[in-house]
């Protein structure tokens, strides 16, 4: 699926809880709970998201050509955020990555949702897996 | 917890008029602000005094000769008397204004420390204080060569006295403590700590920042030599507060900052400092705020403290018991002595979580370390859920907070 493509899904799924502020935040525990978490080992602060208020690991992989991301984090909040991330850019080519537009957030008023101190960590989170997207980029280029 | 028994006889409803922030809806929900150990919400005095010194008052204060200089440096100074009676300091000039509780810390720590700390001599402060009761401290001390002692507290969030005793000697220089804990509500044995520095020779700041709403403040007999308040955790506005100093050690230190008003005489080559106050107050101060804070100790008066603390217990006891009685809840603060704050964890679930679900029930409560890291780290704990409570806080209030934490409790686990 296109970056958009699930972007639009992630926009329409939050459409149907109506703007109901507990719906949301069970629905993205809830998201977070099935988002597969990283081993224990990886609980490393070389993997941390520097810029989070909540500890949140980040690790990725080249696999033929994409970025697989996987991400946990202590909070359960945090972690169900992280798993949109991971669902809109794992799997994706690095260079879809690098030019993508995130406007799932802001179609979403994810803002009063989260708060400004979490959009800081969410732009943080952005960044780092872009900066991933980049270098595994950099790397494919000398390769070939 | 607070030994107080009396019933209240405050006329909630009437009280809650009196706040037109505690009326609204956050997230569909009637707000529930429990938040108040941060800082709490305004009554319409506050504002209105806040807004009329701009509409019809505003000048700088003193040296002006106009009539609005003049109505200005009036009010700013009845505040000061205000202050004065508040906390029942002997002299007026013993008050001095300051951006907050924070602000008369780093005032002590930079004047006091700068002139009477010296290598080798010791500060002890507690493992119960906000960070701007160990920074501060931490820096003079390090500048000076002397040393920081932290006296023990034990599970329930109480200090160890018998520890503190035999950290005094004749090398305590200064001993700076909180009234009440922010992070655990704990109220501390002040007299008696107050009592065994003197005795060792050592001054005395007490950081009354969580005390001010709630308990009797009475400088000239707890005989503290400096005490430090903020108005915002006490129904005024935020950026002012005050800094109580004895006044024979207030003339012995040296200017903290300097520029205007804090001096008398100013040539190239030499300035002469200005008089008690306001050889502390440099620059132009927070002269709307300072004025609105008068309300704030007004209000306060007004309900009289002893009648705001017995509610507030009643509020206490009411959610320790609620929460302590819900599955995975454990209460974190049990001492016997308490101001109006419950912190809390449920098992399993961190407390970010919990405070992020509360408020999309419009609870507002606080969640984390509460600047008080080696406090938590003691504890072992990452943080916890802080309720706090105010005078205008109710049973119901508790009731959704308890119904919520339920909720949360049944959808997690």
């Amino acid at each position: 699926m296109l970056i958009n493509e699930i972007q639009d899904e992630i926009i329409h799924e939050f459409s149907l809880l109506d703007g109901d502020m507990e719906m949301t935040v069970f629905y993205v525990m809830e998201l977070g709970q099935k988002l597969s978490p990283l081993a224990e080992a990886q609980h490393r602060e070389e993997n941390e998201v520097k810029g989070c208020q909540s500890k949140v690991w980040l690790t990725a992989e080249m696999n033929n050509g994409t970025v697989l991301f996987s991400a946990d984090s202590n909070t359960a909040i945090t972690k169900g955020l992280v798993s949109l991330l991971i669902r809109i850019f794992s799997g994706q080519r690095p260079e879809d990555i690098l030019a993508s537009d995130l406007y799932f957030m802001k179609k979403m008023n994810m803002e009063r949702f989260i708060g400004t101190q979490r959009s800081n960590g969410f732009a943080a989170m952005i960044k780092q897996m872009k900066m991933y997207a980049l270098a595994f980029k950099t790397q494919l280029a000398v390769k070939s | 917890m607070s030994t107080l028994t009396q019933p209240h006889v405050l006329n909630i409803p009437k009280i809650r008029e009196q706040f037109p922030a505690l009326h609204q809806k956050v997230n569909g929900k009637d707000l529930v602000y429990f938040d108040n150990a941060a800082t709490t919400q305004k009554p319409h005095r506050v504002i209105d005094s806040l807004v009329d010194y701009y509409r019809r008052d505003n000048a700088n204060i003193h040296r002006g000769i106009h009539t609005l200089a003049e109505r200005a440096t009036k009010a700013f100074e009845e505040s000061r008397d205000a202050v004065q009676n508040f906390i029942h300091a002997r002299h007026r000039e013993e008050i001095i204004f300051t951006t907050g509780v924070t602000d008369s810390i780093n005032l002590v720590a930079s004047s006091f420390g700068r002139a009477f700390l010296n290598a080798g001599d010791e500060v002890i402060i507690s493992g119960l204080e906000h960070h701007s009761n160990i920074v501060p401290w931490q820096i003079i001390c390090h500048e000076k060569k002397a040393t920081l002692r932290i006296i023990p507290v034990n599970t329930a969030g109480e200090i160890q006295m018998e520890a503190f005793k035999e950290l005094l000697s004749s090398k305590t220089k200064l001993v700076a403590i909180n009234h009440a804990s922010n992070s655990l509500g704990t109220i501390n044995p002040i007299k008696e700590i107050i009592g065994g520095a003197h005795a060792s020779g050592a001054v005395v700041l007490i950081d009354g920042a969580q005390a001010a709403a709630h308990l009797k403040i009475d400088v000239q007999e707890l005989d503290c030599d400096f005490y430090a308040i903020s108005a915002h955790k006490m129904y005024g506005p935020t950026g002012v507060g005050f800094l109580y100093g004895k006044k024979d050690l207030l003339e012995k230190m040296p200017p903290y900052r300097s520029g205007g008003e804090m001096i008398k005489n100013v040539t190239f080559e030499k300035t002469t400092f200005n008089d008690l106050p306001y050889k502390f107050e440099a620059g132009t101060p927070n002269i709307a705020d300072v004025v609105a804070f008068k309300e704030a100790i007004g209000f306060i008066g007004e309900l009289g403290k002893e009648n705001i603390a017995a509610w507030e217990h009643e509020l206490l006891i009411y959610a320790a018991e609620k929460l302590a009685a819900l599955p995975f809840v454990t209460l974190v603060g049990t001492a016997i002595n308490k101001v109006s704050v419950q912190s809390f964890i449920i098992e399993g679930i961190h407390p970010f979580d919990i405070g992020q679900m509360l408020d999309a029930r419009g609870i507002a409560v606080r969640t984390g370390h509460h600047c008080t890291q080696p406090l938590m780290e003691s504890l072992g704990l990452e943080g916890t859920v802080r309720a706090s409570f105010a005078v205008y806080n109710t049973r119901e209030e508790i009731d959704s907070l308890i119904e919520s934490v339920s909720r949360i409790i049944k959808f997690l686990k």
